[in-house]
């Protein structure tokens, strides 16, 4: 390798290591704003965890009060409380829950999983399914599977989502009795690994199809509109003049294009698949994040609060910057352009 | 037994689905009959943790009530029954109780029970974690143990309503070997929540399910008699109802089950429903007036809103029959009740009387005057309730408005005396020197405290005489103590009483022996059994 090579490779190491470091820099920044915004909504509702707990307790005195207030860190003044929020921010500290009596941590990661498996199933099936959907409603526009979709989408979008599940169970487990009504595996039952999976994924079908429902249907709706623009560009015209079989422009030129929109919003989206699981997981019961998030707001559970609204920041930011990598995957001119 | 085409399809598809999923068949229906000595039921909410001497909540004593006990229980007439202790005895001077404990009693690490962690958990524990029992443990001025299986409590002066503190929510016995010397609140043993009940703890899988099990080493022989119990977290009120329906889930207590669906699941052949086991707690709803603010502060605006409200109507209507109307500060359950008081009937005419005397004439539209009403935010229940109080008080010309906020935000605004109307459900915890008398002496005016006087009543005469009927030491005393405080709080109406409201708790008609005491589902559940 010539020096004029190692120069412009080591000049090149630094540049992208300087883009890595401010990178970071600014999404500690993000983080850090966020925790603060946090703290700030998070206090700034009427009540706090000791009323809430001496209030569901059935009795309450000045030292339960106390207890509770001295165990957050509520007697401190505000700017010490905030100080010290941010400082555990930091520190990758979560903080502890007095209501609870664990670390935040350890409530998240027990609940974390089940969210993730319900979330991340419903994500890619409405993803996959929304666009397959989409694609032959787009590529038939007029005809009648095309309206016969467009109506199937139009439906499961307008329909809420506890609504779905309620009839969802009422079909299939309380009527069919053919899939478990909530839940999310067979308690007190000895099972080997194989069933445990099996049963679990029994379990998952109807939240999943509940959670799914809503953008499958927004992500066919998207990819038709896509792909019925794309489909009037030039180069698709080029390409059927060239005698490209139907099929490889569809492949090739049309779905590579017309999915652009919908990563876009598949990505915006992601974080707000844990918000819609918060209904799903209520009307399932399913042990998930949603309904620890719901609670704690509740119960003014702060540490829990302010925890679990900073790892699912966390979560967007981090999605936000998958969404314009897959981007840059599928689009190169992207790239280029940032680039240029 | 035969079987229509439409049950053959059906176990057919379900069947075939099952196999598919590979899952034996029999884990498809109700899990309770898997292992047939297990009980599912629900917890709703989630407890946050299970060592009742800790927490307090509701779902905590629940669950709670079949890890730990306590020296007595309480039959339906709030009289004490045995519990760890075999007997009792009170000294004729009201300061000393002596208690005898079962031989055999041993934790669920192993270890013996003895006298000392009776002492241990009422003087240590309890008197710094459990603010209910703080007011009563801290009574004692000594406590002795003579032999490993007899405690004697001296207390600094007579209190009567001590022997009615021994249940296993308001004192529950904790291991002193475990927990002396340490943190009760952060000890790590808080997770395992080692208690000497009937069950024990085996698995909690957070958000999902609290499973327990049978505490082989239980003193009382041959209980428990069903192996375990699975209390599953389902927070949809209608996938209770559901489960409770399909037998997925064999018993439902409190507000597990929605009001409106009580008269449905009732008339199902496959379940009994039971309003008892209740006693203990009395739930007293009322219609909170903060007395400091007019026109609350005037006695005939509060007499006329008791006479605008129509509460058979209310108990018919919106409690579809759950619970029974209400006559003054104690509930017919609870000790010491007095029938013989003023009576509110519904009688819009005098409301319009009073409220005329005190000046509060009709404008064009009716109205004489705007109140704002605070919404319970607990639910679909109580905004029926401000729903039906608001229609009832406007017809004598009383305007509500509402206002909402969440459950954070209600107490802090009660507790604050930052409200003029509210509703409340407050438990009478058997004896009306713990559980009644809170809300109404004046010495009890604590600000920022839920469940004290927040609707800031005074009356001297009302306080002596609460005074002297919680230090009374005979129960003839004390009943006409308390009769005749009610005649004065009554007549006075600080808080326009509504119901004595009842819980519905619906057990598989399989399932016997639930409801036994006067805590009901807080109970030990070591008689628990299938026929």
């Amino acid at each position: 390798m010539s020096v004029v090579a190692i120069t412009r490779y080591g000049g090149r190491l630094s540049a992208y290591v300087l883009g890595i470091a401010s990178g970071a820099v600014k999404i500690i920044g993000v983080i850090l704003v966020i925790a603060t915004f946090n703290f700030i909504l998070v206090h700034a509702a009427p009540g706090d965890p000791a009323q809430v707990i001496a209030g569901q307790s059935g009795a309450a005195d000045e030292t339960l009060l106390r207890q509770v207030r001295s165990a957050y860190g509520l007697d401190q003044p505000y700017l010490v409380q905030l100080a010290s929020s941010l400082k555990k921010t930091l520190t990758l500290d979560l903080g502890y829950s007095y209501r609870q009596q664990r670390t935040v941590l350890s409530l998240l990661l027990e609940r974390l999983p089940a969210t993730l498996l319900l979330t991340g199933t419903a994500f890619i099936l409405s993803l996959v399914l929304g666009t397959a959907l989409g694609t032959i409603a787009g590529t038939r526009a007029g005809k009648w599977s095309d309206t016969f979709f467009t109506i199937v989408s139009l439906l499961l979008y307008a329909l809420p989502v506890f609504w779905l599940g309620l009839m969802l169970v009422l079909l299939f487990s309380v009527q069919l009795n053919w899939l478990p009504p909530f839940g999310y595996v067979t308690v007190g039952v000895e099972m080997t690994t194989w069933q445990r999976i099996a049963d679990i994924a029994w379990h998952m079908v109807l939240p999943t199809l509940s959670l799914a429902a809503v953008y499958l249907a927004i992500y066919a709706r998207l990819m038709r509109s896509s792909i019925i623009e794309v489909k009037q560009q030039d180069f698709i015209k080029t390409a059927r003049a060239k005698g490209v079989t139907e099929s490889r422009i569809v492949m090739h030129h049309l779905l590579r294009n017309a999915i652009l929109p919908v990563i876009t919003v598949a990505g915006m989206q992601a974080g707000g698949v844990v918000g819609g699981a918060v209904v799903v997981e209520t009307v399932f019961a399913w042990p998930g994040l949603g309904r620890l998030i719901y609670d704690a707001v509740l119960q003014r559970d702060y540490p829990v609060m302010q925890g679990i609204f900073l790892v699912m920041s966390v979560v967007v930011i981090g999605l936000n910057l998958l969404t314009e990598a897959v981007y840059r995957m599928v689009d190169p001119r992207i790239s280029v352009r940032s680039v240029t | 037994m035969g079987m229509n085409r439409r049950e053959f399809g059906k176990l057919g598809l379900t069947a075939a689905m099952a196999s598919v999923a590979g899952i034996p068949l029999g884990l498809q229906r109700a899990a309770g009959q898997t292992r047939g000595g297990t009980l599912n039921t629900i917890t709703h909410p989630e407890p946050a943790m299970l060592v009742t001497a800790i927490s307090q909540l509701q779902p905590t004593l629940t669950v709670g009530g079949k890890i730990y006990e306590s020296l007595l229980r309480y039959d339906f007439d709030l009289k004490p029954i045995p519990g760890l202790a075999q007997s009792w005895s009170v000294s004729p001077d009201g300061l000393t109780y002596t208690f005898k404990l079962f031989p055999n009693i041993t934790f669920h690490d192993g270890k013996p029970l003895t006298a000392d962690d009776v002492i241990f958990s009422m003087t240590k524990v309890l008197p710094e974690t459990h603010a209910r029992a703080r007011p009563i443990f801290t009574r004692i001025e000594s406590a002795e143990a003579p032999d490993p299986l007899t405690v004697v409590f001296k207390l600094k002066s007579p209190f009567s309503p001590f022997l009615g503190a021994f249940d296993c929510t308001t004192a529950p016995i904790v291991p002193k070997h475990i927990y002396e010397g340490t943190d009760f609140k952060t000890n790590p043993a808080n997770d395992k929540a080692i208690g000497c009940g009937p069950f024990k703890l085996k698995e909690w899988v957070r958000g999902s399910h609290i499973h327990l099990v049978k505490h082989e080493g239980y003193y009382r022989a041959g209980e428990p008699h069903i192996d375990e119990i699975i209390y599953r977290v389902i927070p949809d009120a209608a996938a209770r109802s559901v489960a409770l329906e399909q037998g997925t889930v064999k018993l439902t207590q409190w507000s597990d089950i929605e009001q409106y669906d009580v008269a449905r699941l009732a008339k199902l052949p496959h379940l009994d429903m039971t309003t008892k086991g209740y006693e203990y707690f009395a739930p007293h709803l009322w219609l909170e007036l903060n007395n400091r603010i007019a026109p609350m502060n005037d006695k005939r605006f509060r007499q006329a809103v008791m006479y605008a409200i129509d509460r058979n109507a209310l108990l018919k209507r919106v409690y579809f029959g759950l619970g029974k109307i209400a006559t003054g500060p104690i509930s017919s359950k609870t000790r010491f009740y007095e029938k013989n008081v003023k009576q509110y009937e519904h009688s819009p005419d005098k409301a319009k009387a009073l409220l005329d005397e005190m000046g509060l004439k009709p404008g064009a539209d009716g109205k004489r005057i705007t109140v704002p009403f605070l919404v319970t935010p607990s639910g679909e229940l109580y905004r029926r309730v401000a729903e039906f109080l608001r229609q009832s008080l406007l017809r004598v010309g009383i305007d509500l408005q509402f206002e909402g906020t969440d459950v954070a935000g209600w107490i802090q605004k009660v507790s604050n005396w930052e409200y003029s109307m509210t509703t409340n459900l407050v438990y009478q915890l058997g004896d009306p020197a713990v559980g009644v008398s809170r809300s109404y002496i004046s010495s009890n005016i604590r600000k920022g405290i839920m469940f004290s006087n927040t609707a800031g009543y005074s009356n001297p005469e009302a306080d002596r005489l609460f005074e002297e009927a919680a230090t009374a030491t005979s129960d003839e005393k004390r009943q006409e103590l308390y009769s005749a405080v009610q005649k004065i709080v009554v007549e006075d109406v600080p808080i326009a009483w509504l119901l004595e409201q009842d819980f519905p708790t619906f057990t598989d008609k399989k399932l016997k022996n639930v409801t036994t005491t006067a805590i009901g589902v807080h109970e030990t559940f070591g008689a628990v059994r299938f026929e």
